[in-house]
């Protein structure tokens, strides 16, 4: 008989107490130290995944700073550039008005020694043209300067006008103090007589006479009386010299001067 | 020379016996469990664990990959059945490298004793997963008119279980003890060798087929279930 049935049950109670001691000492063990290792690892793994998460937190918040530091940066650059600009504008508006004023100034004072020129030119023409007419009327007529003027003038007041005559007689009749004749040089006696016995023709009577000598200020002959004057002066003859003088020197000056200008402006 | 070890009888009172294989079946029992409790005493959750820990690991990872492979839907519940079937058909048979060992598995009584402890563990796990009208309806499946080729199927695959184990390996020591009478050297060394493989291939069978059953037991309850 190959079964021994208590063999049988024997065998299959020992399987089922080796089940169960197996259970105890193998199985659940190893399984559990298998568990708690997974679990293990699991945690670690969800721990690096969290710090990986942080790392990546504070990489984007790192590059977020960096882009905002380098807008920041942008923006302050772009306001110096803005800055240095404005600066760089007003330095050369500065600039331009420093050198427009120079520019005013030196054609100012351009102008005034065309002015102190003309002037000095007019004052020596008028002294040369006074000798040169001095020395012509001397030689040419015989008589000097000063009795050719006084006749000169004598001749104007005896050819006044009417109305220039009633203004007169008018002024000498209201006058309080006496006519005052000036004249650039010292008359002599015989012309102040001359002068005073014209002048007394209108009244048909003596009437006085002032004379003074005034170089500077009158260039031949003047008579004034209560604000009234007849006179006779080169300076007449000069103004329109100076006149013509002034046109030319501003002909000839005048493009010389305008590059002149020009050169300093730029 | 005997055909069993049960014949083999170390002590005996009426009913009650000490056989050979009852005795090596202690035997291995002990070893199985020392073992085990030796393995077990100091276990590490650590990453870095000993090289007898790693051993059993895998011994016990392999076996509940097996079980998840043939279709179970919770490995766990059935590995310390199953687990176990297997461990102790291969220790049995692989201790047949030890002389004047004679393996328990040898002996129908043994495979007779697991195959009725499948034949007893399938229904019941049966019953466990869908309750007992539920596995016996598995019996009416597809028609009613299967129930008693059913149950045929049920008691012949045990005995199958039980002769194709016992036949194995009482083939393989009944082979080698003859041939150690008529060439006692080499050749007998190159058969125990092949007996080792036959063993090992005999406890991956047995504890297969048990996997088998029993996932067949409750696979329907998956499909109607997903």
């Amino acid at each position: 008989m190959l079964i021994d049935w208590f063999t049988v049950s024997a065998q299959a109670v020992n399987f089922l107490v080796l089940v169960w001691l197996l259970k105890r000492f193998l199985y659940k063990p190893i399984l559990g130290a298998i568990d708690k290792r997974e679990k293990r690892i699991a945690a670690q793994l969800a721990a690096a995944e969290e710090e990986k998460a942080e790392a990546q937190k504070e990489r984007d918040e790192f590059f977020r700073k960096k882009n905002e530091l380098e807008g920041q940066r942008q923006a302050l650059l772009s306001k110096a550039e803005e800055e240095a600009e404005a600066r760089r504008l007003q330095l050369l508006e500065e600039a331009r008005q420093e050198s427009d004023s120079l520019r005013r100034r030196r054609l100012e004072n351009l102008r005034n020694e065309q002015l102190s020129l003309s002037r000095e030119m007019i004052r020596r023409t008028r002294q040369e043209v006074f000798a040169i007419a001095r020395k012509a009327l001397a030689e040419l007529a015989g008589a000097d300067l000063e009795a050719r003027m006084v006749e000169v003038f004598i001749h104007r007041l005896r050819n006044l006008s009417g109305s220039e005559k009633d203004r007169l007689t008018s002024a000498f009749k209201g006058a309080t103090r006496p006519a005052l004749v000036r004249s650039t040089y010292d008359l002599p006696r015989e012309k102040r007589a001359a002068i005073e016995s014209t002048v007394g023709e209108w009244f048909a009577g003596p009437v006085r006479i002032r004379f003074e000598t005034a170089p500077d200020q009158v260039s031949g002959i003047e008579l004034a009386v209560n604000g009234n004057k007849v006179a006779w002066s080169i300076a007449d003859y000069l103004s329109s010299l100076e006149k013509s003088v002034a046109e030319l020197l501003e002909k000839k000056a005048g493009p010389g001067l305008q590059a002149g200008v020009d050169e300093h402006g730029d | 020379m005997h055909l069993s070890p049960d014949e083999l009888i170390l002590w005996q009172h009426g009913f009650f016996k000490l056989n050979s294989t009852i005795v090596t079946t202690w035997g291995l029992m002990l070893v199985l469990t020392c073992g085990a409790k030796l393995i077990t005493r100091n276990l590490a959750s650590e990453v870095n664990v000993s090289n007898w820990q790693s051993l059993l690991e895998i011994i016990v990872m392999a076996i509940k990959k097996q079980i998840e492979d043939v279709g179970t839907d919770r490995p766990e519940k059935y590995l310390g059945f199953l687990g176990t079937l297997f461990l102790f058909i291969a220790a049995a048979n692989l201790c047949t490298i030890f002389p004047g060992y004679e393996p328990p598995t040898g002996s129908l009584s043994t495979t007779a004793g697991l195959a009725i402890c499948v034949f007893v563990a399938v229904p019941l796990f049966g019953i466990e997963d869908r309750g007992l009208r539920g596995y016996l309806k598995t019996y009416l499946k597809p028609t009613s008119f299967m129930l008693p080729f059913n149950i045929i199927g049920e008691i012949s695959r045990t005995l199958a279980l039980a002769i194709r184990l016992f036949g194995n390996m009482m083939s393989g020591t009944m082979i080698l003890a003859i041939l150690l009478t008529i060439t006692p050297f080499i050749f007998p060394i190159v058969m125990s060798v092949l007996g080792l493989l036959t063993g090992m291939v005999q406890a991956y069978i047995f504890s297969i087929l048990a996997t088998v059953y029993i996932a067949a037991a409750t696979q329907i309850h998956q499909d109607l279930n997903p």
